[in-house]
């Protein structure tokens, strides 16, 4: 019996103590974070996440990067950049830099990037950040097949022109953004879809990468051949994939991490006096969408009503309670040179008449009412509340349903939903950002809203170049959308919470909570 | 000899049954994917329509449903579990090689735990019968059950990493990483060995041939070793199919609580990601393992049990 039994478990487990052991352990790394779940790719033109882009923000370079205090566009491998008069050729002069190999990085690896990008083969969910270039959209959309249509052209080694469609204000910020990174072609024509992996990428960033594995760690050393390594300090970064936001906490707070992006929510309260805590205001909006193509909520009175109800206050107050700042608009606080419109009150007195004036008064003939989220504590939360507000001050009985998240991503989309919630962070630090979803048919749109002068106030805002009068025409559009029509109901505007040691110096506030480790350092205090 | 060509015939018959069966379930599970609601693509930002059509002409989803079926077939009959959907840049087999055998590691310590000291705590507490010792185990063993594992990594982690620093609060590649992990992955499976041991055990114990090696002299320990475990760890073995790949698929938890790299993560995430082809591969494997362990225990049976006739 035992002579069968025993080596069965006992060869097995003296083999994997001997792997443990003798497995090689590298050194901590200088800094090493939290960065959430497992990066779907580090492929600049297929990444789409924020945890993503925070690691190929060190591994690579466009042409211009984010300034770490205020995210203006800043000379990255572009030195300098002229635009045209009409705002429609920008000419970029780039600085001679090298790859992590040392190999040069020219004018024409843009090209071949964002050309990767475009073709229809890659499958890249966001080319669309590339449409605003000349012919992109055609391209990607397999329209036309010679690139050199595309409004993107090498002049020589060091000199890129790009001709866009409109003048697009916030196209600098663009070219710094993940999709627009360049890449290596030699690197990925050699080693094909595995040329992310460590020990075959090639990057041109502060950082490259020496080990991922797989829902564990992944780990970036400095890149002595990046063109600014002298103002690199940290020699290291350590990014663990962990999944659970609890356990990333738990590792923080026992040692085994530096820096935190994101905390468990409960614990916020707890930690907003500690010194390692840092709160600012995030790019991003929490909403309700309502599907206006269905009685009730065709009529703008109802949708204002039920606007009108909700004491958003109390929500962010005594629901979320992470600093969050009630929303009477979609585009959050922060924007520069905006100044959004008012957006509508709290006044369940005005609400109770405009539904009145719609025909239901007191809420008397209210048809049954769903309000739809994807299944979440905090959504839930959430969605109890308002529905007390609503029964409270309009009279009105309104079910909660929560739907799984992919059911609930198909349900909305085929708008076949009341009330549902919406959530969006922005991409670039400009109002379009968050007013050019609300478009007819936009993708994002999802209300079945369409307002033939909201879209062509977007339009104008597109091929607008001054600041003044840009700002001006989106106030406006953002004006039908919170005041007038109301196909959403703004809640709050998110807040980002990041907590890291003392001892990490270099990170500075900023509402897309990007903070690039190619500005950070170590500093201990002499004990 | 011919119990051995029996055997090897056993074998077979069994291992061609696993193909018909994982066969089976790779049919059920590709259809019953496919008809959840939402797809890999759906995400918060809806994408522009040509982009969506690239990216299922990628992966084959613009294909008839069959075409797709044969596709997918085509490639699992040469080993090929194909691109993962979310992971863009990893194939299932990659993902599978790297990360099972961090969930096999940690399945194998917490099984071998468990036998070890359920074994000896059941065999120790049927021998002190209605004794302090034997309550006091009991006990334990009834709350090692009815505690979830994710309790009890909760309050390991409270003591062991904030009251205590000794241990790592999560992450894989040292030995310290693993005693927490492992320590809450085996409670449950220790407890039931532990009790389905003391009550096999204390059946053996008042059997004649039992009283007849005690006549003849022996120890005690000869007795209990050479003598009573043998037949008293029948039951034991026989748990141990459903138990090993129980062990594998209930350290979803557990992994997630300790930050462990292993497949538990994907078990459950490829599915809500409707990772098509993680989901598949995740399933298949699990099937595989499911269906072996349970061969093995048979196997194992035939060694030791000679009233087994395969």
């Amino acid at each position: 019996m035992f002579k069968v039994f025993l080596p069965l478990i006992l060869v097995p487990v003296i083999a994997c103590t001997a792997i443990t052991l003798t497995t090689h352990r590298c050194q901590r790394a200088e800094i090493t974070y939290v960065s959430g779940p497992e990066p779907e790719t580090l492929d600049p033109a297929l990444l789409t996440g924020a945890l993503e882009g925070r690691i190929v923000a060190a591994l690579f370079e466009g042409l211009t990067q984010y300034h770490p205090k205020d995210l203006s566009p800043t000379p990255g491998i572009a030195r300098e950049w002229r635009v045209s008069e009409d705002g429609l050729v920008y000419t970029f002069f780039l600085r001679e830099s090298c790859w992590s190999n040392e190999e040069p990085l020219t004018a024409h690896d843009f090209v071949y990037s964002w050309k990767r990008t475009l073709l229809p083969e890659t499958a890249a969910d966001y080319a669309y950040q590339l449409y605003y270039i000349k012919n992109a959209r055609a391209f990607n959309e397999g329209k036309i097949e010679d690139f050199s249509q595309v409004g993107v052209c090498a002049l020589d080694d060091y000199t890129l022109e790009v001709e866009l469609e409109r003048p697009t204000a916030f196209f600098l910020d663009l070219t710094s953004f993940p999709t627009l990174l360049p890449v290596d072609r030699k690197c990925i024509e050699r080693y094909g879809e595995d040329w992310t992996k460590p020990g075959n990428m090639v990057s041109n960033g502060p950082f490259r990468l020496v080990e991922w594995r797989i829902n564990d760690k992944l780990r970036m050393v400095k890149n002595p051949y990046y063109w600014d390594a002298d103002q690199v300090r940290l020699q290291s970064v350590a990014a663990l994939s962990i999944e659970s936001i609890n356990t990333g906490f738990n590792l923080y707070e026992t040692g085994g991490a530096d820096y935190l992006f994101g905390l468990p929510l409960p614990i916020v309260q707890v930690l907003k006096g500690r010194n390692d805590f840092h709160t600012d205001i995030y790019l991003a909006t929490y909403f309700y969408r309502f599907n206006v193509t269905r009685k009730p909520f065709d009529d703008p009175r109802v949708r204002k009503a039920f606007a009108m109800a909700i004491d958003k206050g109390e929500i962010v107050n005594y629901v979320t309670r992470g600093g969050e700042v009630p929303a009477k608009t979609l585009v959050p606080p922060g924007m520069p040179h905006y100044q959004p419109p008012l957006g509508v009150p709290f006044d369940p007195e005005e609400a109770r008449r405009l539904l009145a004036e719609a025909g239901y008064p007191a809420g008397k003939g209210f048809p049954k009412v769903e309000l739809l989220f994807n299944t979440s504590e905090a959504n839930k939360d959430i969605a109890e509340v308002v529905q007390q507000m609503w029964k409270k001050h309009l009279g009105v009985e309104v079910t909660l349903v929560n739907q799984e998240w992919k059911v609930f991503l198909s349900t909305v989309k085929n708008l076949d939903y009341q009330i549902a919630r919406g959530n969006w962070i922005g991409d670039y630090v400009d109002p379009n950002t968050f007013l050019d979803m609300f478009v007819t048919e936009g993708g994002n749109n999802r209300t079945g809203w369409s307002n033939p002068r909201y879209d062509h106030l977007i339009e104008m805002a597109a091929s607008e170049i001054v600041t003044r009068k840009r700002m001006d025409i989106f106030q406006e559009a953002e004006k039908i959308l919170v005041e007038d029509e109301l196909p959403i109901l703004p809640i709050y505007y998110h807040v980002s919470f990041n907590i890291y040691r003392p001892y990490v110096k270099g990170v500075y506030p900023n509402i897309l909570n990007v903070h690039p480790w190619k500005y950070m350092w170590i500093e201990r205090e002499e004990s | 000899m011919a119990g051995g060509q029996s055997l090897a015939a056993y074998i077979l018959r069994r291992l061609g049954w696993l193909v018909v069966v994982l066969l089976i379930i790779a049919t059920a599970s590709f259809f019953l994917m496919r008809f959840a609601p939402g797809g890999p693509f759906d995400k918060e930002r809806n994408l522009p329509e040509a982009i969506e059509k690239n990216l299922r002409a990628k992966y084959h989803l613009d294909k008839p449903l069959w075409k797709q079926y044969f596709i997918y077939m085509g490639g699992l009959f040469q080993g090929d579990l194909g691109p993962s959907f979310k992971y863009r840049n990893r194939t299932v087999n990659e993902i599978i090689a790297e990360s099972f055998p961090v969930s096999a590691m940690l399945g194998l310590y917490a099984l071998s735990l468990a036998i070890i000291v359920g074994v000896a705590t059941g065999t120790l507490a049927a021998l002190k019968k209605h004794t302090a010792f034997d309550f006091a185990a009991m006990s334990v063993a009834m709350l090692g059950i009815s505690l979830p594992n994710f309790f009890l990594g909760l309050i390991l982690l409270l003591i062991f990493c904030f009251k205590l620093p000794l241990l790592p609060a999560g992450g894989w590649g040292g030995p310290d990483h693993l005693v927490l992990p492992v320590l809450s992955l085996a409670a449950p499976f220790t407890a039931y060995i532990a009790r389905l041991t003391r009550v096999s055990m204390l059946e053996v114990l008042s059997q004649p041939y039992i009283r007849t090696a005690r006549a003849k002299g022996l120890t005690e320990f000869r007795v209990v070793t050479r003598h009573a475990l043998k037949n008293a760890i029948t039951p034991v073995v026989s748990y141990l199919g459903p138990a090993a790949a129980a062990v594998l698929t209930g350290s979803v938890v557990v992994e997630k609580i300790f930050a462990i790299p292993g497949l538990g993560s994907h078990f459950v995430n490829a599915a809500l990601n409707r990772d098509y082809t993680l989901v598949m591969g995740t399933v298949l494997l699990y099937s595989l393992l499911l269906v072996l362990f349970n061969l093995m225990v048979d196997i194992i049976y035939f060694f030791t049990d000679p009233r087994v006739r395969l």
